[in-house]
C-alpha cells in the first residue's frame, strides 16, 4: 500500500532508532500524507508492516489530535481559538468561515472540499488570529482575508 | 543591566539560516573549541554560566547535564525539545527559521559534553514547513562534518534525527515525550527514576528545551563570565520574550533576562491599541499565575522577581488582556485547553479539568453562583500537587491566582448577567474532531 518511497524512507528510519515501535509516529504520518486520512484498514496495514499490534496502532492514533480517522476536505482549514487568537478575534472569524461555508464546526461540506475545525495554540500567537491549512501557516488574519483566500488561494 | 542591546539568539544578520552565512559570522567556532576541550570542561562552563533552562522550569543546564552518567554500558541520548505547545509561546519557531545552525552547533555541543552519540529534536507536527527548514540546516552540517562520523576529525561521533510529534500539548512535558519518541500515546511517566538515569529505552538521557540549547555556543565563544552578566543575575542571558494579545507590535523581542514588564508592554511592543488601560497580563504562558493591570509596576521579567509578584516567568511568553477582555471568558477558553489536553492518566486530572471548566462554562453562560468560586477553588486545590506531571498544576494555577485577583469578575457575573434562552455555546463548546 505505500509507495516504494515510502517503504524506502522507513528503511532509513529504521537505522536511527532501536525500536520498530519507534516508527509508529513516522510510519503513520506517511500514511495519512498517502492517503489523507488513516482509515481501520491503514492501521491494521501499518501494524503488519511494524509488526505491531493493531491495537497499539489504534491507541497511538486516537491519542494524537492530527491524525485524522475520518476523511477530510481538500482543504483543511484548522483554526486557533486558544487564548491569544481569542483575544484577537478568533470567535468571530471561526464563526465566520463556518457561516460562509454553510458548515458547523468539525464539520465538512458536502462538495468535500472543505472541513473546518477548532485547534489548540498553534504557536503563532503573536501573528493572531491565524489558521492552519495544511503545512500553510495564514496568520494575521482578518474576515476580508479569510474571504479572499476562500475565494481564491484555497478555492 | 538594561544597557545591554546585542541580540544573541537572533541577531539581525540577513540569511543567518544559511550554513554559508552562520559560518561567515563565526559559525562552528563554539563547537571547535569545544572539541579541543574536555567534555567535563565543558560542562564545567555551562554550569559557571548559570544558564537556566528556557523550557518552563528555569533548572540549570550545567546542573542537569551532570546527572549524566560519566560511564554507562547502554547509550546516551539527548532530546531537544521543540515541542512548543504553551499558548503563548512562539519562540522556538523563530530559532528554526532564523537560526537553525546555532541550535544545531549547540546540541552537537550538549552531545560531546555528556558522552552522547544520538540527538533527537521532537518538534511539534503542526511545525511541518519548520521541520523541513530545520532539515535542510541538518542536512548542510552533516555535509559539512559538524554533525556525523568523527565531527570535524575527531574521535567524536554524533547523529542528530528529527522526531515529528502528531498534535498533543502533553508531549511537551518531558517523560511523555520520550514515551512519543518510543511510539507510544504520550504518557507522562512518574519520577523518579528521572531521565538521566532511565530515559528513553532505559538509558541515560537529557531534556532541553531549543532555545536552552541555542545558549550554548554563545557561552563557549564569549565564555561564562562575560555570558554570567547579562540581566538577573540568578537567570543570565537574554530571553525570547513572546508578546501576544492586546499590544500593538505582538512578536518576539529578545531581551536580557529581568526588563521590566511594562517596558516590554509599552517601549517594544508599542503599547495597548487605543491606549487602552490593561486589565490584566498573563506573564510567562497560559500556565503562569495571572498579575492584575494594577500590579504591574516594577515587575520584572525574571524567575525571582516574577515569584515576588506571585507568578513565574515560565516559557516568558507574556499575554496582554485589556480593560474591555471579558477575562473569565478567557480563563474559561485556557481551562478548556488543559482539558483537552490531559492525558488522562491521573483521576484528579482529568475529572478536575472538566469539572472546572464546567463550572467556568456556567458563569460564562451568566449561570454561576458565588458559591461555585468556593467550589471551583477547592477542585483547584485538589488539582494541584497531586498529579503524575505538571498539567494539573498548569490547569490549577491560573484558576487559582484568577480566584484571588479577580473575585469581582465572579461577583459581577453572578448578579447581573441572566442567563438567555438563546444562549448559543462559543466555538470552544462545540464537539470538534476531524
Ligand atoms: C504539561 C507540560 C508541557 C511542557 N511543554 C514543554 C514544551 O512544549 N517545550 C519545552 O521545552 N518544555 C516543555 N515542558 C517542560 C519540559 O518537561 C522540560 O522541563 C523542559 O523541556 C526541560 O528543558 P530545559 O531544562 O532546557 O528548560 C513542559 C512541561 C509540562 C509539565
Ligand atoms: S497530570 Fe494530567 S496530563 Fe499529567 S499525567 Fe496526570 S492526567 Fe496526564
Ligand atoms: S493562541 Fe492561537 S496560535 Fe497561540
Amino acid at each position: 500500500m505505500f509507495t516504494k518511497e515510502n517503504l524506502d524512507k522507513l528503511e532509513v528510519l529504521k537505522k536511527q532508532y532501536p525500536t520498530m515501535k519507534s516508527l509508529t509516529l513516522p510510519a503513520l504520518w506517511m500514511a495519512q500524507e498517502q492517503f489523507g486520512w488513516i482509515s481501520p484498514d491503514t492501521m491494521k496495514y501499518v501494524g503488519e508492516l511494524l509488526e505491531l499490534p493493531v491495537s497499539h496502532i489504534y491507541g497511538v492514533v486516537t491519542f494524537y489530535t492530527m491524525f485524522n480517522t475520518r476523511p477530510v476536505g481538500t482543504h483543511h482549514l484548522q483554526v486557533c481559538t486558544n487564548v491569544s487568537c481569542q483575544l484577537r478575534g478568533a470567535e468571530r472569524l471561526a464563526g465566520h468561515i463556518c457561516d460562509r461555508l454553510h458548515i458547523k464546526m468539525g464539520e465538512t461540506t458536502p462538495d468535500k472540499r472543505y472541513t473546518v475545525t477548532e485547534v489548540e495554540c498553534l504557536g503563532s500567537c503573536g501573528t493572531a488570529p491565524m489558521m492552519q491549512v495544511g503545512d500553510e501557516y495564514y496568520e494575521n488574519l482578518t474576515l476580508d482575508r479569510v474571504d479572499a483566500l476562500l475565494s481564491k488561494e484555497l478555492k | 543591566m538594561s544597557e545591554f542591546n546585542e541580540r544573541l539568539i537572533l541577531p539581525d544578520i540577513a540569511g543567518l539560516h544559511t550554513i554559508e552565512v552562520y559560518e561567515q559570522h563565526n559559525g562552528y567556532q563554539a563547537l571547535r573549541k569545544a572539541l579541543a576541550m574536555k567534555p567535563e570542561e565543558v560542562t564545567d562552563e555551562v554550569k559557571k554560566s548559570n544558564l537556566r533552562g528556557r523550557g518552563g522550569a528555569c533548572f540549570p543546564t550545567g546542573l542537569k547535564w551532570t546527572f549524566m552518567p560519566k560511564q554507562s554500558a547502554k547509550p546516551k541520548y539527548l532530546c531537544a525539545n521543540g515541542d512548543e505547545s504553551e499558548p503563548g509561546t512562539f519562540k522556538d519557531r523563530q530559532i528554526f527559521e532564523q537560526n537553525p545552525h546555532l541550535f544545531i552547533e549547540g546540541a552537537v555541543i550538549a552531545a560531546y559534553a555528556m558522552g552522547i552519540e544520538t540527538v533527537y529534536v521532537y518538534i511539534r507536527g503542526e511545525y511541518a514547513k519548520w521541520v523541513k527548514m530545520l532539515q535542510k540546516a541538518v542536512d548542510d552540517a552533516y555535509a559539512k562534518n559538524y554533525i556525523g562520523k568523527n565531527v570535524l576529525g575527531s574521535p567524536f561521533s554524533v547523529n542528530l534525527y528529527l522526531y515529528k510529534g502528531a498534535g498533543a500539548y502533553i508531549c511537551g512535558e518531558e517523560s511523555a515525550l520520550m514515551n512519543s519518541l518510543e511510539g507510544n500515546r504520550g504518557y507522562p511517566r512518574v519520577k523518579p527514576p528521572f531521565p538521566a538515569q532511565n530515559g528513553l529505552w532505559g538509558c541515560p538521557t537529557t531534556i532541553n528545551n531549543i532555545e536552552t540549547i541555542a545558549n550554548v555556543p554563545v557561552i563557549l565563544n564569549r565564555g561564562w563570565e562575560w555570558f554570567s552578566k547579562i540581566g538577573a543575575p540568578k537567570q543570565p542571558g537574554t530571553l525570547l520574550y513572546g508578546i501576544s494579545g492586546h499590544v500593538n507590535k505582538p512578536g518576539v523581542y529578545e531581551l536580557p533576562t529581568g526588563v521590566l514588564l511594562s517596558d516590554l508592554i509599552h517601549r517594544y511592543a508599542g503599547g495597548v491599541p487605543g491606549n487602552k488601560k490593561i486589565k490584566a497580563v498573563i506573564p510567562g504562558g497560559s500556565s503562569t499565575m495571572w498579575l492584575r493591570g494594577e500590579e504591574l509596576d516594577g515587575v520584572r521579567m525574571d524567575a525571582d522577581s516574577l515569584k515576588a509578584a506571585g507568578s513565574s516567568i515560565g516559557t516568558a511568553g507574556v499575554i496582554v488582556m485589556d480593560e474591555d477582555t471579558d477575562v473569565l471568558k478567557v480563563l474559561a477558553r485556557i481551562t478548556h485547553f488543559y482539558h483537552h489536553e490531559s492525558c488522562g492518566q491521573c483521576t484528579p486530572c482529568r475529572e478536575g479539568c472538566g469539572w472546572m471548566e464546567k463550572i467556568l462554562n456556567r458563569f460564562v453562560a451568566g449561570d454561576g453562583t458565588m458559591a461555585d468560586v468556593d467550589l471551583l477553588l477547592d477542585v483547584a486545590n485538589n488539582v494541584e500537587g497531586n498529579t503524575i506531571c505538571a498539567l494539573g498544576d498548569a490547569a490549577a494555577w491560573p484558576i487559582q491566582s484568577f480566584i484571588r485577583k479577580f473575585r469581582d469578575e465572579f461577583e459581577k457575573r453572578a448578579r447581573t448577567t441572566p442567563r438567555s434562552p438563546s444562549y448559543i455555546p462559543p466555538p470552544h463548546l462545540v464537539t470538534t474532531g476531524a
